[in-house]
Protein backbone atom coordinates (compact mmCIF):
# COMPACT_ATOMS: atom_id res chain seq x y z
CA UNK A 1 0.00 0.00 0.00
CA UNK A 2 1.31 3.43 -0.92
CA UNK A 3 1.09 5.93 1.88
CA UNK A 4 -1.04 9.08 1.74
CA UNK A 5 1.65 11.59 0.93
CA UNK A 6 3.13 9.52 -1.89
CA UNK A 7 -0.31 9.16 -3.45
CA UNK A 8 -0.81 12.88 -3.13
CA UNK A 9 2.50 13.64 -4.79
CA UNK A 10 1.72 11.29 -7.65
CA UNK A 11 -1.68 12.92 -8.18
CA UNK A 12 0.01 16.34 -8.06
CA UNK A 13 2.55 15.38 -10.70
CA UNK A 14 -0.17 13.83 -12.85
CA UNK A 15 -2.34 16.92 -12.72
CA UNK A 16 0.67 19.13 -13.47
CA UNK A 17 1.46 17.05 -16.55
CA UNK A 18 -2.19 16.99 -17.61
CA UNK A 19 -2.40 20.78 -17.38
CA UNK A 20 0.81 21.14 -19.40
CA UNK A 21 -0.64 18.83 -22.04
CA UNK A 22 -3.92 20.74 -22.02
CA UNK A 23 -2.09 24.05 -22.48
CA UNK A 24 -0.06 22.64 -25.35
CA UNK A 25 -3.19 21.28 -27.04
CA UNK A 26 -5.17 24.45 -26.54
CA UNK A 27 -2.51 26.86 -27.78
CA UNK A 28 -0.49 24.80 -30.24
CA UNK A 29 -2.74 22.04 -31.56
CA UNK A 30 -6.29 23.40 -31.67
CA UNK A 31 -6.76 25.84 -34.57
CA UNK A 32 -8.10 29.34 -34.12
CA UNK A 33 -11.88 29.50 -34.26
CA UNK A 34 -13.29 31.55 -37.11
CA UNK A 35 -16.40 33.68 -37.19
CA UNK A 36 -18.98 31.67 -39.18
CA UNK A 37 -20.19 34.80 -41.01
CA UNK A 38 -17.11 36.89 -41.68
CA UNK A 39 -14.39 34.28 -41.39
CA UNK A 40 -12.49 36.55 -39.01
CA UNK A 41 -10.18 34.66 -36.61
CA UNK A 42 -11.44 34.58 -33.01
CA UNK A 43 -8.47 34.18 -30.66
CA UNK A 44 -10.72 34.98 -27.69
CA UNK A 45 -12.39 31.61 -28.19
CA UNK A 46 -9.35 30.07 -26.40
CA UNK A 47 -10.89 31.20 -23.13
CA UNK A 48 -13.69 28.70 -23.71
CA UNK A 49 -11.41 25.74 -22.84
CA UNK A 50 -10.71 27.09 -19.36
CA UNK A 51 -14.08 28.74 -18.79
CA UNK A 52 -16.17 25.61 -19.38
CA UNK A 53 -13.68 23.34 -17.62
CA UNK A 54 -13.85 25.60 -14.55
CA UNK A 55 -17.64 25.76 -14.64
CA UNK A 56 -17.83 21.96 -14.79
CA UNK A 57 -15.56 21.68 -11.76
CA UNK A 58 -17.55 24.31 -9.92
CA UNK A 59 -20.70 22.23 -10.41
CA UNK A 60 -18.81 19.06 -9.47
CA UNK A 61 -17.79 20.80 -6.26
CA UNK A 62 -21.41 21.67 -5.51
CA UNK A 63 -22.40 18.06 -6.00
CA UNK A 64 -19.63 16.84 -3.68
CA UNK A 65 -20.63 19.40 -1.04
CA UNK A 66 -24.20 18.08 -1.30
CA UNK A 67 -23.06 14.47 -0.83
CA UNK A 68 -20.63 15.26 2.02
CA UNK A 69 -23.26 17.43 3.74
CA UNK A 70 -25.78 14.57 3.77
CA UNK A 71 -23.07 12.28 5.12
CA UNK A 72 -22.24 14.82 7.83
CA UNK A 73 -25.82 15.30 8.99
CA UNK A 74 -26.23 11.54 8.97
CA UNK A 75 -23.13 10.56 10.92
CA UNK A 76 -21.95 13.80 12.49
CA UNK A 77 -18.33 12.88 11.80
CA UNK A 78 -15.93 15.85 11.55
CA UNK A 79 -14.34 14.22 8.51
CA UNK A 80 -17.41 14.82 6.30
CA UNK A 81 -17.61 18.42 7.39
CA UNK A 82 -13.96 19.00 6.55
CA UNK A 83 -14.45 17.43 3.12
CA UNK A 84 -17.61 19.47 2.45
CA UNK A 85 -15.89 22.75 3.37
CA UNK A 86 -12.87 21.85 1.31
CA UNK A 87 -15.00 20.98 -1.72
CA UNK A 88 -16.88 24.27 -1.35
CA UNK A 89 -13.65 26.27 -1.12
CA UNK A 90 -12.38 24.74 -4.35
CA UNK A 91 -15.77 25.08 -5.99
CA UNK A 92 -15.73 28.75 -5.04
CA UNK A 93 -12.28 29.10 -6.59
CA UNK A 94 -13.43 27.55 -9.87
CA UNK A 95 -16.60 29.64 -9.95
CA UNK A 96 -14.45 32.73 -9.40
CA UNK A 97 -12.46 31.73 -12.46
CA UNK A 98 -15.77 31.40 -14.35
CA UNK A 99 -16.89 34.83 -13.13
CA UNK A 100 -13.60 36.39 -14.26
CA UNK A 101 -13.14 34.66 -17.61
CA UNK A 102 -16.83 35.00 -18.61
CA UNK A 103 -16.89 38.79 -18.68
CA UNK A 104 -13.47 38.97 -20.38
CA UNK A 105 -14.80 36.83 -23.19
CA UNK A 106 -18.15 38.61 -23.22
CA UNK A 107 -16.43 41.99 -23.63
CA UNK A 108 -14.63 40.85 -26.76
CA UNK A 109 -17.38 38.70 -28.25
CA UNK A 110 -20.51 40.62 -27.34
CA UNK A 111 -19.13 44.08 -26.56
CA UNK A 112 -20.42 44.01 -22.97
CA UNK A 113 -18.82 42.81 -19.77
CA UNK A 114 -21.98 41.26 -18.46
CA UNK A 115 -25.20 39.90 -19.83
CA UNK A 116 -27.98 38.28 -17.83
CA UNK A 117 -27.64 35.08 -19.76
CA UNK A 118 -29.08 32.04 -17.90
CA UNK A 119 -25.78 30.17 -17.63
CA UNK A 120 -23.81 33.23 -16.59
CA UNK A 121 -26.43 34.30 -14.08
CA UNK A 122 -26.83 30.81 -12.63
CA UNK A 123 -23.06 30.72 -12.12
CA UNK A 124 -23.28 34.07 -10.37
CA UNK A 125 -26.01 32.82 -8.02
CA UNK A 126 -23.99 29.68 -7.26
CA UNK A 127 -20.93 31.82 -6.63
CA UNK A 128 -23.03 33.86 -4.17
CA UNK A 129 -24.23 30.70 -2.41
CA UNK A 130 -20.63 29.48 -2.17
CA UNK A 131 -19.57 32.86 -0.80
CA UNK A 132 -22.37 32.74 1.79
CA UNK A 133 -21.18 29.26 2.75
CA UNK A 134 -17.61 30.44 3.30
CA UNK A 135 -18.81 33.58 5.11
CA UNK A 136 -20.73 31.36 7.52
CA UNK A 137 -17.46 29.68 8.46
CA UNK A 138 -15.96 33.05 9.21
CA UNK A 139 -18.95 34.53 11.05
CA UNK A 140 -20.04 31.58 13.18
CA UNK A 141 -17.55 30.89 15.91
CA UNK A 142 -18.98 27.62 17.17
CA UNK A 143 -17.51 24.94 14.92
CA UNK A 144 -20.41 22.54 15.21
CA UNK A 145 -23.09 25.21 14.59
CA UNK A 146 -21.18 26.40 11.52
CA UNK A 147 -20.90 22.82 10.30
CA UNK A 148 -24.65 22.26 10.64
CA UNK A 149 -25.60 25.55 8.97
CA UNK A 150 -23.19 24.82 6.14
CA UNK A 151 -24.44 21.27 5.70
CA UNK A 152 -28.02 22.53 5.40
CA UNK A 153 -26.89 25.25 2.98
CA UNK A 154 -24.94 22.71 0.93
CA UNK A 155 -28.04 20.55 0.54
CA UNK A 156 -30.52 23.37 -0.12
CA UNK A 157 -28.08 25.09 -2.46
CA UNK A 158 -27.57 22.03 -4.61
CA UNK A 159 -31.30 21.28 -4.88
CA UNK A 160 -31.80 24.93 -5.81
CA UNK A 161 -29.52 24.78 -8.86
CA UNK A 162 -32.01 23.46 -11.48
CA UNK A 163 -34.79 25.77 -10.22
CA UNK A 164 -32.48 28.77 -10.34
CA UNK A 165 -31.49 27.87 -13.87
CA UNK A 166 -35.09 27.35 -15.04
CA UNK A 167 -36.32 30.57 -13.48
CA UNK A 168 -33.52 32.63 -15.02
CA UNK A 169 -34.00 30.90 -18.35
CA UNK A 170 -37.71 31.74 -18.45
CA UNK A 171 -37.05 35.22 -17.15
CA UNK A 172 -34.62 35.94 -19.98
CA UNK A 173 -36.82 34.49 -22.69
CA UNK A 174 -39.52 36.95 -21.64
CA UNK A 175 -37.24 39.89 -22.32
CA UNK A 176 -36.07 41.05 -25.71
CA UNK A 177 -32.99 38.99 -26.42
CA UNK A 178 -30.32 41.39 -27.62
CA UNK A 179 -27.51 38.92 -27.49
CA UNK A 180 -27.77 35.28 -28.34
CA UNK A 181 -25.16 32.78 -27.33
CA UNK A 182 -24.91 30.85 -30.57
CA UNK A 183 -22.44 28.05 -30.31
CA UNK A 184 -19.33 28.14 -32.42
CA UNK A 185 -18.95 24.79 -34.15
CA UNK A 186 -16.15 22.77 -32.66
CA UNK A 187 -13.75 21.01 -34.97
CA UNK A 188 -12.35 17.74 -33.73
CA UNK A 189 -8.89 19.07 -32.72
CA UNK A 190 -10.72 21.68 -30.64
CA UNK A 191 -12.84 18.98 -29.08
CA UNK A 192 -9.73 16.97 -28.15
CA UNK A 193 -8.14 20.05 -26.57
CA UNK A 194 -11.36 20.75 -24.71
CA UNK A 195 -11.73 17.22 -23.33
CA UNK A 196 -8.09 17.12 -22.22
CA UNK A 197 -8.37 20.47 -20.48
CA UNK A 198 -11.60 19.33 -18.81
CA UNK A 199 -9.81 16.21 -17.60
CA UNK A 200 -6.75 18.19 -16.45
CA UNK A 201 -8.85 20.67 -14.47
CA UNK A 202 -10.79 17.85 -12.86
CA UNK A 203 -7.61 16.04 -11.87
CA UNK A 204 -6.31 19.27 -10.37
CA UNK A 205 -9.63 19.64 -8.52
CA UNK A 206 -9.11 16.33 -6.77
CA UNK A 207 -5.48 17.14 -6.05
CA UNK A 208 -6.54 20.41 -4.38
CA UNK A 209 -9.30 18.56 -2.52
CA UNK A 210 -6.81 16.06 -1.18
CA UNK A 211 -4.15 18.49 0.04
CA UNK A 212 -6.70 20.92 1.46
CA UNK A 213 -8.53 18.13 3.29
CA UNK A 214 -5.26 16.85 4.82
CA UNK A 215 -4.43 20.38 5.87
CA UNK A 216 -7.86 20.77 7.48
CA UNK A 217 -7.43 17.49 9.29
CA UNK A 218 -4.01 18.61 10.54
CA UNK A 219 -5.56 21.88 11.73
CA UNK A 220 -8.18 19.92 13.65
CA UNK A 221 -5.47 17.80 15.22
CA UNK A 222 -3.50 20.89 16.29
CA UNK A 223 -6.62 22.44 17.81
CA UNK A 224 -7.29 19.22 19.68
CA UNK A 225 -3.74 19.05 20.99
CA UNK A 226 -3.84 22.69 22.06
CA UNK A 227 -6.99 22.02 24.00
CA UNK A 228 -5.41 19.06 25.75
CA UNK A 229 -2.29 21.06 26.54
CA UNK A 230 -4.47 23.78 28.05
CA UNK A 231 -6.25 21.22 30.19
CA UNK A 232 -2.89 20.04 31.55
CA UNK A 233 -1.89 23.54 32.62
CA UNK B 1 -52.56 14.21 14.63
CA UNK B 2 -50.29 15.34 17.43
CA UNK B 3 -48.04 16.79 14.77
CA UNK B 4 -50.77 19.06 13.44
CA UNK B 5 -51.91 19.99 16.94
CA UNK B 6 -48.40 21.00 18.01
CA UNK B 7 -47.92 22.93 14.76
CA UNK B 8 -51.17 24.81 15.31
CA UNK B 9 -50.41 25.48 18.98
CA UNK B 10 -47.06 27.03 18.09
CA UNK B 11 -48.61 29.17 15.36
CA UNK B 12 -51.25 30.40 17.80
CA UNK B 13 -48.64 31.08 20.47
CA UNK B 14 -46.57 33.22 18.08
CA UNK B 15 -49.60 35.11 16.82
CA UNK B 16 -50.89 35.67 20.34
CA UNK B 17 -47.50 37.02 21.45
CA UNK B 18 -47.57 39.39 18.52
CA UNK B 19 -51.20 40.37 19.17
CA UNK B 20 -50.35 41.42 22.72
CA UNK B 21 -47.75 43.93 21.59
CA UNK B 22 -48.66 44.49 17.91
CA UNK B 23 -45.32 46.20 17.55
CA UNK B 24 -43.62 43.91 15.04
CA UNK B 25 -46.30 44.24 12.39
CA UNK B 26 -46.52 48.01 12.84
CA UNK B 27 -42.74 48.36 12.62
CA UNK B 28 -42.57 46.09 9.59
CA UNK B 29 -45.29 48.00 7.76
CA UNK B 30 -43.51 51.29 8.41
CA UNK B 31 -40.25 49.77 7.26
CA UNK B 32 -41.81 48.42 4.03
CA UNK B 33 -43.33 51.81 3.33
CA UNK B 34 -39.96 53.46 3.90
CA UNK B 35 -38.18 51.13 1.49
CA UNK B 36 -40.83 51.86 -1.15
CA UNK B 37 -40.35 55.59 -0.66
CA UNK B 38 -36.58 55.16 -0.91
CA UNK B 39 -37.06 53.30 -4.19
CA UNK B 40 -39.36 56.09 -5.32
CA UNK B 41 -36.50 58.55 -4.87
CA UNK B 42 -33.82 56.19 -6.14
CA UNK B 43 -35.60 55.25 -9.37
CA UNK B 44 -35.96 58.54 -11.18
CA UNK B 45 -38.94 58.18 -13.52
CA UNK B 46 -42.47 59.56 -13.96
CA UNK B 47 -45.13 57.41 -12.31
CA UNK B 48 -46.56 56.34 -15.67
CA UNK B 49 -43.23 54.86 -16.73
CA UNK B 50 -42.64 52.97 -13.50
CA UNK B 51 -44.70 50.03 -14.77
CA UNK B 52 -41.73 47.85 -15.57
CA UNK B 53 -39.94 48.35 -12.25
CA UNK B 54 -42.93 48.65 -9.91
CA UNK B 55 -43.38 44.89 -9.24
CA UNK B 56 -39.67 44.68 -8.47
CA UNK B 57 -39.92 47.57 -6.01
CA UNK B 58 -42.86 45.91 -4.27
CA UNK B 59 -41.09 42.57 -3.86
CA UNK B 60 -37.74 44.05 -2.88
CA UNK B 61 -39.46 46.03 -0.10
CA UNK B 62 -41.30 42.94 1.11
CA UNK B 63 -38.09 40.86 1.03
CA UNK B 64 -36.24 43.33 3.23
CA UNK B 65 -39.11 43.52 5.69
CA UNK B 66 -39.42 39.73 5.69
CA UNK B 67 -35.80 39.28 6.72
CA UNK B 68 -36.37 41.51 9.74
CA UNK B 69 -39.36 39.40 10.74
CA UNK B 70 -37.48 36.13 10.27
CA UNK B 71 -34.57 37.36 12.33
CA UNK B 72 -36.90 37.96 15.26
CA UNK B 73 -38.79 34.72 14.91
CA UNK B 74 -36.34 32.48 16.76
CA UNK B 75 -34.43 35.11 18.69
CA UNK B 76 -37.34 35.59 21.06
CA UNK B 77 -37.18 31.89 21.86
CA UNK B 78 -33.60 32.26 23.02
CA UNK B 79 -34.70 34.02 26.21
CA UNK B 80 -35.26 31.71 29.17
CA UNK B 81 -34.40 28.70 27.01
CA UNK B 82 -37.85 28.78 25.42
CA UNK B 83 -36.68 26.86 22.39
CA UNK B 84 -35.46 23.98 24.54
CA UNK B 85 -38.88 23.88 26.20
CA UNK B 86 -40.62 23.87 22.82
CA UNK B 87 -38.46 20.96 21.77
CA UNK B 88 -39.90 18.94 24.65
CA UNK B 89 -43.30 18.99 22.94
CA UNK B 90 -44.48 15.43 22.21
CA UNK B 91 -44.10 15.65 18.44
CA UNK B 92 -41.51 15.85 15.69
CA UNK B 93 -39.36 18.94 15.94
CA UNK B 94 -40.51 19.69 12.42
CA UNK B 95 -43.83 20.69 14.02
CA UNK B 96 -42.01 23.64 15.63
CA UNK B 97 -40.66 24.59 12.25
CA UNK B 98 -44.03 24.44 10.48
CA UNK B 99 -45.75 26.27 13.32
CA UNK B 100 -43.19 29.06 13.13
CA UNK B 101 -43.30 29.19 9.34
CA UNK B 102 -47.07 29.46 9.39
CA UNK B 103 -46.96 32.25 11.98
CA UNK B 104 -44.38 34.14 9.90
CA UNK B 105 -46.55 33.70 6.82
CA UNK B 106 -49.60 35.05 8.67
CA UNK B 107 -47.67 38.06 10.01
CA UNK B 108 -46.27 38.84 6.56
CA UNK B 109 -49.79 38.55 5.13
CA UNK B 110 -50.96 41.26 7.53
CA UNK B 111 -48.02 43.47 6.55
CA UNK B 112 -48.76 42.86 2.87
CA UNK B 113 -52.46 43.63 3.30
CA UNK B 114 -51.41 47.13 4.44
CA UNK B 115 -48.30 47.65 2.32
CA UNK B 116 -49.54 46.49 -1.08
CA UNK B 117 -52.43 49.02 -1.26
CA UNK B 118 -49.98 51.70 -0.17
CA UNK B 119 -47.68 50.58 -2.95
CA UNK B 120 -50.56 50.79 -5.45
CA UNK B 121 -51.24 54.37 -4.42
CA UNK B 122 -47.59 55.46 -4.43
CA UNK B 123 -46.79 53.95 -7.82
CA UNK B 124 -50.18 54.38 -9.50
CA UNK B 125 -50.94 50.69 -10.05
CA UNK B 126 -54.36 49.11 -10.38
CA UNK B 127 -54.70 46.17 -8.00
CA UNK B 128 -58.27 45.21 -8.79
CA UNK B 129 -57.77 44.15 -12.41
CA UNK B 130 -55.74 41.07 -11.53
CA UNK B 131 -56.61 40.70 -7.86
CA UNK B 132 -57.07 36.89 -7.69
CA UNK B 133 -53.76 36.30 -9.43
CA UNK B 134 -52.02 38.93 -7.33
CA UNK B 135 -53.32 37.35 -4.12
CA UNK B 136 -52.21 33.90 -5.26
CA UNK B 137 -48.72 35.14 -6.18
CA UNK B 138 -48.36 37.02 -2.90
CA UNK B 139 -49.37 33.89 -0.97
CA UNK B 140 -47.08 31.51 -2.86
CA UNK B 141 -44.16 33.93 -3.02
CA UNK B 142 -44.34 34.81 0.65
CA UNK B 143 -44.67 31.11 1.48
CA UNK B 144 -41.45 30.44 -0.43
CA UNK B 145 -39.58 33.06 1.56
CA UNK B 146 -41.17 31.96 4.84
CA UNK B 147 -40.38 28.26 4.32
CA UNK B 148 -36.71 28.72 3.50
CA UNK B 149 -36.32 31.72 5.80
CA UNK B 150 -37.81 30.09 8.89
CA UNK B 151 -35.56 27.08 8.38
CA UNK B 152 -32.46 29.27 8.13
CA UNK B 153 -33.63 31.42 11.04
CA UNK B 154 -33.83 28.31 13.22
CA UNK B 155 -30.30 27.36 12.18
CA UNK B 156 -28.81 30.78 12.86
CA UNK B 157 -30.86 31.54 15.98
CA UNK B 158 -27.99 31.46 18.46
CA UNK B 159 -25.37 32.90 16.19
CA UNK B 160 -24.05 36.33 17.09
CA UNK B 161 -23.88 37.61 13.52
CA UNK B 162 -27.30 36.24 12.58
CA UNK B 163 -28.63 39.64 11.50
CA UNK B 164 -26.12 39.68 8.65
CA UNK B 165 -25.91 35.98 8.10
CA UNK B 166 -29.60 35.30 7.53
CA UNK B 167 -30.06 37.56 4.48
CA UNK B 168 -26.72 36.46 3.05
CA UNK B 169 -27.90 32.84 3.20
CA UNK B 170 -31.53 33.49 2.29
CA UNK B 171 -31.36 35.74 -0.76
CA UNK B 172 -29.23 33.56 -3.06
CA UNK B 173 -31.42 30.54 -2.30
CA UNK B 174 -34.64 32.43 -3.01
CA UNK B 175 -33.61 33.88 -6.39
CA UNK B 176 -36.20 31.69 -8.19
CA UNK B 177 -38.99 32.90 -5.86
CA UNK B 178 -38.09 36.52 -6.46
CA UNK B 179 -37.92 36.15 -10.24
CA UNK B 180 -41.18 34.19 -10.47
CA UNK B 181 -43.03 36.44 -8.04
CA UNK B 182 -41.92 39.64 -9.79
CA UNK B 183 -42.82 38.34 -13.26
CA UNK B 184 -46.22 37.03 -12.15
CA UNK B 185 -46.94 40.25 -10.26
CA UNK B 186 -46.18 42.23 -13.40
CA UNK B 187 -48.76 40.13 -15.27
CA UNK B 188 -51.31 40.57 -12.46
CA UNK B 189 -50.80 44.34 -12.33
CA UNK B 190 -51.28 44.57 -16.07
CA UNK B 191 -54.62 42.82 -15.61
CA UNK B 192 -53.53 39.67 -17.44
CA UNK B 193 -55.42 36.41 -16.88
CA UNK B 194 -54.11 33.64 -14.64
CA UNK B 195 -53.21 31.48 -17.64
CA UNK B 196 -50.56 34.01 -18.72
CA UNK B 197 -48.75 33.51 -15.46
CA UNK B 198 -49.30 29.76 -15.15
CA UNK B 199 -45.62 28.92 -15.67
CA UNK B 200 -44.56 31.27 -12.87
CA UNK B 201 -47.28 30.04 -10.53
CA UNK B 202 -46.20 26.46 -11.25
CA UNK B 203 -42.59 27.37 -10.51
CA UNK B 204 -43.56 28.95 -7.18
CA UNK B 205 -45.68 25.94 -6.29
CA UNK B 206 -42.88 23.48 -7.07
CA UNK B 207 -40.38 25.57 -5.14
CA UNK B 208 -42.66 25.77 -2.08
CA UNK B 209 -43.43 22.05 -2.06
CA UNK B 210 -39.83 21.06 -2.64
CA UNK B 211 -38.41 23.22 0.11
CA UNK B 212 -41.19 22.37 2.56
CA UNK B 213 -40.34 18.70 2.05
CA UNK B 214 -36.59 19.31 2.36
CA UNK B 215 -37.02 21.38 5.50
CA UNK B 216 -39.27 18.72 6.97
CA UNK B 217 -36.68 16.01 6.30
CA UNK B 218 -33.70 18.04 7.50
CA UNK B 219 -35.12 19.82 10.53
CA UNK B 220 -34.66 16.97 12.99
CA UNK B 221 -31.06 16.57 11.90
CA UNK B 222 -30.12 20.22 12.17
CA UNK B 223 -31.74 20.84 15.56
CA UNK B 224 -30.26 17.92 17.44
CA UNK B 225 -27.28 19.17 19.43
Amino acid sequence: MINQSTGRTILGILSFLAILLALALVFLYAPLAADPLTGRALPEQKIFYFHIASAWNGFLGFFLVFAFSIAYLWQRARRWDRLATTAMEISWLYFTIVMVTGPIWGRVAWGVWWTWDPRLTTSLVLWLIATAYLLTRALVHSGERAAIICAALGILGFVDVPIVFMSIHWWRTQHPVLITTESVGLTSPMLVAFIVSLFAFTLFFFYLLWIRASLASAEDMVAHLQERARERL
Amino acid sequence: MTFLRVTWAITCKDLLTEWRSRETVAALFTFTLLVMVIFGFAVEAPTTELGAVAPGIMWASLCFAGVLLLNRSFQNEGENECLAALMLAPADWAAIYFGKALANLALMAVVEACAVPAFAVLFGRDLLAGLPLLALVLALGTAGFALVGTFLAALTANVRASAVLLPVLLFPLTVPVLIAAVRATAIALAGGPLSDASQWVALLLIYDLLFATLAYMLFDFVMET
